[in-house]
């Protein structure tokens, strides 16, 4: 099978944090401890609800070192997939889920001389356990949260009572915005930059940053995408020799494991890499959204990433 | 022989670029000997605004030509010895988006992105350019220590005195090529030495 290993969890904790936010607290049904994360980690959730099963990866937001339980935050997202929508209104305390090992994609660059965190909404969660982990070896960082409004900001009380100097928060209402390009200049030599937050958001720092002459390994940052709906379409599966249909609410990944075809996923968000395909023969267009592939790969027609990436057109032939 | 194409080697032999401007709020440029010719290509007016080099001429006579671009700041010094000091004041004060140019003998690029290195700068975003002399700034493995401006494969070490073989094996963190002996099991038996790239 692929992915990362399972584990067998019990949920022991649910807490709603806000109007869209809800945490989630995982502890070993089996009683025995968790393994330790890095900072940065993420867990895929799998949700068996009904026919579907969705597996969605979450930022681990606890204590990298604290092995007796997992917590993660979920945003109700009412237009999405279903995914948040399960975890919000079907997860009850004492279910018993399956999450995977905790896969790190967004650790901390340890040689970093300051830390220097960028957060947008719920991109906060992978910031509370890489916090947490430096807090324990004194590490030097400073955190800079943008919210849309006071009361939908998640763990801004917890962040600026526990480390009112490292801490700045910006609120959209209040029409705060971060002073980018003053930030970036005042960092002191061997600063690394994390961004986690929307789209726009992480293109807007990792743009200005490049501008402002900061090395690209000075630049971290992590975008989960979700697979987004698109037109169904024919997948001819040439290893396995199977044609499979992708609907318009599932991923190409989903369909293909669907179909009973074991296909290597780690992520499921685009950007780890592990489920690159290469396309055989097709006739029609791809629609692109990872952030795995370069340009020139995502042009040459030769590769997909069936976890957030679709087809549009007659044929579509993958070496699976 | 100020250009010099070096031959394809093992992987942890460093390779060289050529310089280019890139945006930054600051330049620190160190050079010597004819280091100072890949400066003197790459400054702009601009670039040079917020520029600070630091220069080891080596008996080379660029300085005045380094000056007439008018650096921000502008130092010359007898060694890499005398300058580091000033190297690492700088780097200890400067702040991100600081681009860093090395250019000169591998010996002088090593041990200034050594510094650069330290002071938190991925070796990936320090930019070199050889220029002039191709001689080694060489490590004995036997004694540790470290000979300048090697020329010759074989050498002889300058601390212990064994003979060492030039080799291609590189540590950045020690800026420096491996020296070996070369006559360890057959003690008198050495080489006639004779450049590393001949």
């Amino acid at each position: 099978m692929s992915g990362a290993e399972k584990i067998a969890v019990t949920v022991t904790d649910i807490v709603p944090v806000n109007e869209l936010v809800t945490r989630f607290e995982f502890k070993r049904s089996d009683g025995g401890l968790l393994p330790t994360f890095s900072g940065g980690a993420h867990t895929v959730v799998e949700m068996r609800d009904g026919d579907i099963t969705r597996l969605n990866p979450y930022s681990l937001m606890s204590d990298p070192m604290d092995q007796t339980a997992y917590t993660i935050s979920v945003r109700r997202d009412d237009q999405g997939r279903g995914g948040s929508l399960f975890m919000h209104t079907k997860i009850a305390i004492g279910d018993e889920m399956v999450i995977s090992y905790p896969v790190n994609l967004f650790s901390l660059d340890l040689r970093a001389k300051k830390h220097l965190f960028l957060a947008g909404g719920i991109g906060i969660t992978p910031f509370l356990a890489q916090i947490k982990q430096l807090e324990r070896f004194n590490g030097h960082w400073e955190l800079h949260y943008a919210c849309r409004t006071q009361s939908l900001g998640s763990y801004v009380d917890e962040l600026t009572s526990q480390h009112p100097n490292e801490t700045h928060i910006y609120y959209d209402d209040q029409k705060q915005v971060i002073d980018l390009v003053r930030l970036l200049d005042g960092q002191p030599l061997g600063t690394h930059v994390y961004v986690c937050g929307p789209k726009g958001m992480i293109e807007w720092v990792r743009q200005t940053a490049a501008a402002e002459g900061w090395p690209r390994e000075a630049i971290h940052y992590e975008e989960f995408l979700a697979p987004q709906p698109g037109k169904p379409f024919e997948v001819k599966l040439a290893v396995s020799n199977k044609v499979i249909s992708v609907g318009e609410h599932e991923s190409l990944l989903e369909a293909i494991e669907r179909a009973g075809v074991d296909a290597p996923y780690l992520c499921r968000g685009g950007a780890c890499g592990q489920c690159e395909t290469n396309v055989i023969d097709y006739s029609g267009t791809f629609i692109h959204r990872d952030h795995w592939l370069d340009d020139a790969e995502h042009a040459s027609g030769q590769k997909i990433m069936p976890c957030v990436s679709r087809f549009e057109g007659k044929t579509l032939v993958l070496d699976r | 022989m100020t250009k010099f194409t070096f031959p394809q080697s093992i992987k942890s032999r460093p390779i060289y670029g050529t310089l280019e401007a890139r945006d930054g709020s600051a330049h620190l440029l160190v050079a010597d000997a004819h280091g100072a010719e890949a400066i003197l290509d790459v400054a702009t007016p601009e670039m040079m605004a917020k520029a600070h080099i630091i220069y080891i001429p080596k008996g080379e006579h660029f300085e005045d030509k380094l000056r007439a671009l008018k650096p921000a700041l502008f130092y010359s010094g007898p060694s890499y010895s005398a300058a580091e000091p000033r190297l690492r004041k700088a780097l200890a004060d400067a702040r991100m988006g600081l681009q860093v140019y090395l250019t000169g003998t591998e010996g002088l690029m090593g041990q200034a992105m050594n510094a650069a290195m330290a002071a938190g700068i991925p070796h990936t975003a320090i930019q070199t350019e050889h220029r002039g002399s191709v001689a080694r700034r060489m490590q004995c493995v036997h004694c540790k220590g470290i000979t300048e401006d090697v020329e010759t494969d074989p050498f002889v070490c300058s601390h212990c005195g064994l003979n060492l073989f030039v080799r291609d094996h590189y540590s950045r963190r020690l800026a420096a090529y491996q020296g070996v002996r070369v006559d360890a099991e057959d003690p008198g038996n050495v080489p006639e030495p004779k450049g590393i790239y001949e």
